[in-house]
This record gives structure tokens, sequence and C-alpha cells, in this order.
């Protein structure tokens, strides 16, 4: 299993579409297939025609705000020692999170082919509101499928998404959190797929939406690339980009324009959600050796019992609980280019408690596993080494947690 | 012609009418009473589709779900659905049994041993919903030299040439999905046009066992009859729901159904 150079990771796959020839792939219901072609041949027409693509930049720089600030943590730097920390604030973005790069392209694409309807997923309801904004820009309908148990603990998100006027289809199935909103999102375009354009909230799913997520999300670490050449004239000697994994499509993102360099000059560390100290329950697939399965129409490492049932998942961050985890991942895990580890919730809460108090910045929890790794290895290094924390969402959606955990108003 | 699914499909034909194809979840709602459920059914019905239950569902509509999960909640593991197939298919008035589920499950258990323990079952032929053609290609391949019919699906959305490409790969039983639907859903297709999409299919080889799936019920198959095969899976799910909701016996209750079923065709 080979990375190929120059040759951007999500078109690195076979005809069938697998990553190294076992990640990914399509295992879709027959229904799907001409839905799922149809949208295959769209994109690669799109992404090629100029136009469009002029459409897309203009959009990501007035209604997202391209580009993001990146950030010296200068204060926090100081308090813990050793290497620079510095932060990519993609939660400048318009909502205040990445998943709005993704949510638009869909949107775009949604009506490029005609389509009136679109329907997503989400989890901590980040992909929900990008999407319930980008169709109300657009003029589309839209539902989105959430776990009634998400829909609780992520009230602000959801107030904003009926708010844009969309209709949240709360999923009381399974462990009602991410994985059954997938599900039962699927599901729905199975019946729907002929007026319906439905957008995956993440890398993960059938070959061809682990693509355009990618595709979308990989303007933060074009971004990133200029910005650090315009700080520190070249690219440094020591970078470690520093990103949170649940699906994966912000640590994509954030790492696409970096993957061809050498591990030595620039690490890739992802961050999974570790789960409660005390429980074993976890959304840590890539860290904590789960088995490859099939979940959501792709094969990957997957949180499953022997007998390929679906693990319950656990995290305090929603958008990080979900058992599986993007095929892009798995092979950049499997050539060895990227490295995972996980944070657990209290060392997501005991980083964001660090973060507040040094820093005039408010990662949600889920950048905060991401922040917790990076307040952990700084101090291996010297200040010749850069760290880069992708911040990649706003903690305003977690206002009842935190106030709850850490009893204090956000 | 001496494969036991073709088998059922001329006897039916013989009798000039549609073979009947149930779909039940393998221990729904107990290991035990799903077998009595086949056992007390068996005598209506053509060939038995046994479900495989997994937590994740990505094409089953509302009634399956709650089947599987009941099932699940049950303790229900891959070995005890090859214990009630097996148990199934020693009784004296036994049907063809095809498997249905998810690829993931199979994916674990292993694709050849789950193929030798199909053989050691009994069990005939194999739906795998989320492993589509060409995907399923050499899967099918290895299902066809165990002596395990592979059935292929195909829906409204599946293209004219992908038709001629799916039917030439196929084995004894191609499975028509009716509508755009998960399992279950009302059928919002006239009868006429799915049987005008059926007769796409069979005009492509006459000789293919074709059945139609998905939506049906006591009300609508009547309507189908001229199919090669039908298909009743989320209704027989719902009786079992209903029955256990009333505090009735599931077995002779699906029991009814299934014979008012096969009634309505015959």
């Amino acid at each position: 299993m080979k990375l190929k150079k120059k040759i951007p990771l999500i078109d690195q796959h076979d005809k069938l579409g697998f990553w190294g020839g076992k990640f990914g792939g399509s295992y879709i219901p027959e229904t799907l297939k001409k839905p799922v072609d149809d949208l295959t041949k769209e994109f690669k027409k799109l992404r090629k025609n100029k136009k469009f693509l002029k459409k897309r930049d203009l959009y990501f720089k007035n209604y997202i705000g391209s580009p993001t600030r990146f950030i010296k943590l200068e204060n926090l730097s100081k308090h813990i020692g050793g290497a620079q920390i510095w932060a990519k604030v993609v939660s400048d973005a318009n909502g205040g999170a990445h998943k709005i790069y993704n949510a638009t392209v869909h949107a775009l694409i949604c009506k490029s082919m005609g389509k009136k309807y679109i329907v997503g997923d989400t989890g901590a309801g980040y992909a929900g509101k990008m999407l319930s904004m980008a169709a109300k820009k657009f003029g589309l309908k839209c539902k989105i499928f959430m776990g009634a148990k998400d829909i609780k603990r992520q009230k602000p998100n959801c107030d904003a998404m009926r708010k844009n006027g969309a209709e949240i289809v709360p999923v009381t199935t399974g462990s009602q959190t991410l994985v059954d909103a997938v599900s039962e999102c699927m599901r729905y375009w199975v019946s729907n797929c002929d007026t319906t354009h439905m957008c995956v909230g993440s890398t993960v799913g059938p070959n061809i939406f682990v693509k355009i997520c990618g595709w979308s999300t990989a303007q933060i670490s074009r971004e990133l690339k200029k910005q650090i050449k315009e700080q520190f004239k070249k690219i440094p000697k020591k970078i470690k980009l520093i990103n949170c994994v649940g699906g994966g499509s912000s640590a994509y993102g954030f790492w696409s324009e970096f993957i061809d360099y050498p591990k030595s000059q620039i690490e890739l560390i992802g961050v999974e959600a570790g789960g409660p100290k005390k429980s074993k329950l976890h959304a840590a697939p890539l860290s904590r050796g789960a088995k490859l399965g099939v979940l959501h129409g792709a094969a990957s490492y997957v949180c499953q019992n022997n007998e390929g049932q679906i693990n319950e998942t656990e995290s305090i961050s929603a958008g990080l609980d979900y058992p599986g985890v993007s095929p892009i991942h798995c092979f950049l895990k499997d050539t060895k280019r990227a490295r995972y580890t996980y944070a657990t919730d209290e060392d997501a809460l005991n980083a964001y408690k660090l973060v507040t108090k040094f820093e005039k910045l408010n990662p949600s929890l889920e950048p905060s596993h991401a922040f917790a790794e990076a307040i952990k290895i700084a101090p291996k290094f010297n200040k010749d080494t850069i760290i880069i924390v992708n911040s990649c969402g706003d903690a305003k959606k977690d206002r009842d947690i935190l106030r709850k955990r850490l009893g204090r108003k956000i | 012609m001496n494969n036991p699914i073709s088998l059922a499909f001329k006897n039916a034909k013989k009798n000039n009418r549609p073979a009947l194809l149930t779909y039940t979840v393998a221990g729904d709602n107990t290991k035990k009473k799903s077998l009595e459920i086949l056992k007390s059914i068996s005598k209506n019905v053509d060939i038995c589709e046994i479900g495989f239950p997994h937590n994740t569902p990505i094409a089953d509509g509302g009634q399956i779900q709650t089947s599987a999960y009941r099932a699940i909640k049950n303790g229900i593991k891959i070995s005890d659905v090859f214990q009630i197939a097996k148990n199934f298919k020693k009784t004296k008035n036994s049907k063809p049994v095809i498997l249905m589920g998810y690829y993931n499950m199979i994916y674990q258990y292993g694709e050849n041993n789950f193929l030798k323990k199909c053989k050691s079952s009994g069990v005939n032929g194999l739906i795998v919903v989320d492993l589509p053609w060409p995907e399923n290609k050499k899967f099918a391949k290895k299902c066809k030299t165990n002596s395990i019919s592979f059935v292929q699906l195909l829906s409204p959305t599946t293209s004219k040439e992908r038709l001629k490409k799916i039917i030439k790969d196929s084995h004894e039983m191609i499975y028509y999905i009716s509508m755009l639907s998960t399992t279950g859903g009302q059928l919002k297709v006239s009868p006429k046009k799915i049987l005008s999409n059926y007769n796409q299919i069979k005009k492509i080889d006459p000789k293919k066992n074709c059945v139609i799936g998905f939506g049906i019920t006591e009300k609508t198959i009547a309507k189908l009859k001229s199919a090669d095969g039908l298909v009743v899976g989320s209704a027989i799910c719902k009786e079992i729901t209903r029955s256990l909701n009333n505090r009735q016996n599931p077995v002779t209750n699906v029991s009814k159904v299934v014979a008012k079923l096969r009634n309505k065709i015959s």
C-alpha cells in the first residue's frame, strides 16, 4: 500500500472506489447505484468546469469568508513551553465551522443537477446547520436527520437549523446519535433519490461523498499553505498539524496540501474521541485498533463486535461520536503518513479550559481534542517546532455541556 | 434443473400461480418462535427468505428494523441464524431457504466460512442488500462454486444496459425492487407500471425466475400475480409486532396472514 505523489488523495482510488485496495468503495443498495453514478459524473464534470470553480471561489470568499485566520497562540505557547502553538481558526468561517465548505459545494451541485430538495445528516449539528444555511442561500428545501440524543445536547445548532427553514427529523433508533442519523438519511435517499440530493456531512459514505467532501474542505490547507509561507517566508523544517478526527473531513481538509511533504518535516496527527476516561466505550476506531468493516456504504476501520454489529460509541463531542471513520484516514494510517491517537472527554475539557484561559479563542469540544494533544506534546520540543491546530469549530453549540461540566457560562 | 429454487418456481408455475416468498427475521421475536413461524407458514410458502439482523440497516424500513432490533436485543448470533435455517430444513415440509442481510456480517464471518456454513445448514441462496453489481461479481462466483444461488437485485433506477449485464451474471433467481423505497413502504407505483418494468426484465431473459418485492401486502398481492414470484416481508414483520403488542401468539397470526396471501394468488 503506497501513497502517490502529486495526485490529490481523494483521487488515489481504484476503479471500484477503493483506496489502498481495501478502504472505501460503494456498498450501496441497487436503487442508489444510478443516483450515485449520476452524481459521480456530475462532480467529475463540474470540478473541471472553470465557471463552476469561479463560482465556488466566489462563494468561499464572499459567503464563507476565506481566508480564515492563522494565528500564534502566544500566551498558551509561553505557558506550556516548548514548541510554538499556532491555530488555524477555521471557526471564523460563516456559521462557525468547516462544515460550511462541504455544504456550500453540495448545494451548488444540487442546483446544477436541477434538484430542488437536499437532505443531510448531522451529529454536532454543524453539518446540519451549514446545510440549512446553504439551502436557504440557494433556495433549496432542506431536511436534516439528527439523532434524538444529539438534538438534546446541541440545541443551539438545532435552533439555527429551524431558523433557516430546515426541517429536523429526529432519529430515535439505535443509539440516537450520528450513526443512526446517517442510516436514516440514506434510507430517506433510497426512497426519494429521483427528486432529492443527499449531502453526507463528512468524508465518509460511498466513495463519491468522500471525494466531494474532501475536495470542499481542502480549501483549508490551500489557505494555510499560503499563510505559512507568508508568515515564515518558507515552509519551516518542523511542523506538526494536529486535527481532531470523527469522520475526518476537517482533518483531510487541513492536511491535503501537505501530504506530499516528508513526514520528518510535516507530521500529521489525528486525534480521535477516547470517550469518558472510565468508560469502555469510545469513538476511536483508528487509534484503538478497530477492525475493518463496512458501514454506511464504505469499508473502513469500524467500532464493531465480532459479529459485525456496529458498536455504540460514547463521546462528549457529538461531532466525533461516530463508530466509523473516513477511508482516506484508514489509508493514511496504514501507509503510516499520519499518526492517530485519542483524547478522553476529560482531556478535551481540560484543554478547553486552558485554551480559553490564555487565548481569545473558543474552540468547540471537537477541536479541544486536538488541543489536548498539542498541549501534551508541545513541551517535548523547542520553539523551532511549529504545532498548528485546526480550530475547526466554535463552542457556542456546546454551551449547555460546558455549563454542566465546567459550571461556567460562555 | 434440480436446483431447489428453480424447482420451487417450476412447481408454482405448474399450478398457474406465482411463487410466494416470505421474509422473516431470524430470532424474531425469539429463536424458538422464529423457527416455529417458519414451520407453520411453510405449507403455504414456496421459498423462505430469512433475514440475519443487522443494527445499521441502510435499506430497511421501520417494520423490518423493529424486527431486527428485537432479534438482536434477544441475543441472536449468526450461528443461531444458521441453526434456525438448519432446523427448519430438517423438517418434513421445509422449503428452499434464502438468507438475506448486509455485507458486513458476511465480511466479519469471512466469505468462505460463511458459505461453508450456508452449505452445511442447507441454505440455498443469498441476498446481500448492500453488495451491488459489479462489486458482487467475485462473491457471486464463489456462491456459485458452493452451489448457493446469489440473488441479484434490480430496481426502477437500473438502466437498461445495466439490467442486461446484471441479468447475464445472475443465477437461478433475480429480485426486482418494485419502487424507490426502503422495505415496507407503501406501494407508490401502480401495479401496472411495476409489471411493465418487470416485463422489460423478462424480455431480456425469459428463462430467469424474477420475483417482485417491496411494498407487497394482502391488498396489493393479487394485482401482481402474473409475476414469477412475489415477496412479502414487512407485512409479516408488522404482524409479529402487532401480535406481541396485543399479547397474542405471533405464530398463529402470521400463519393466518400467509394463508391469506397464498389464497389471493392461487
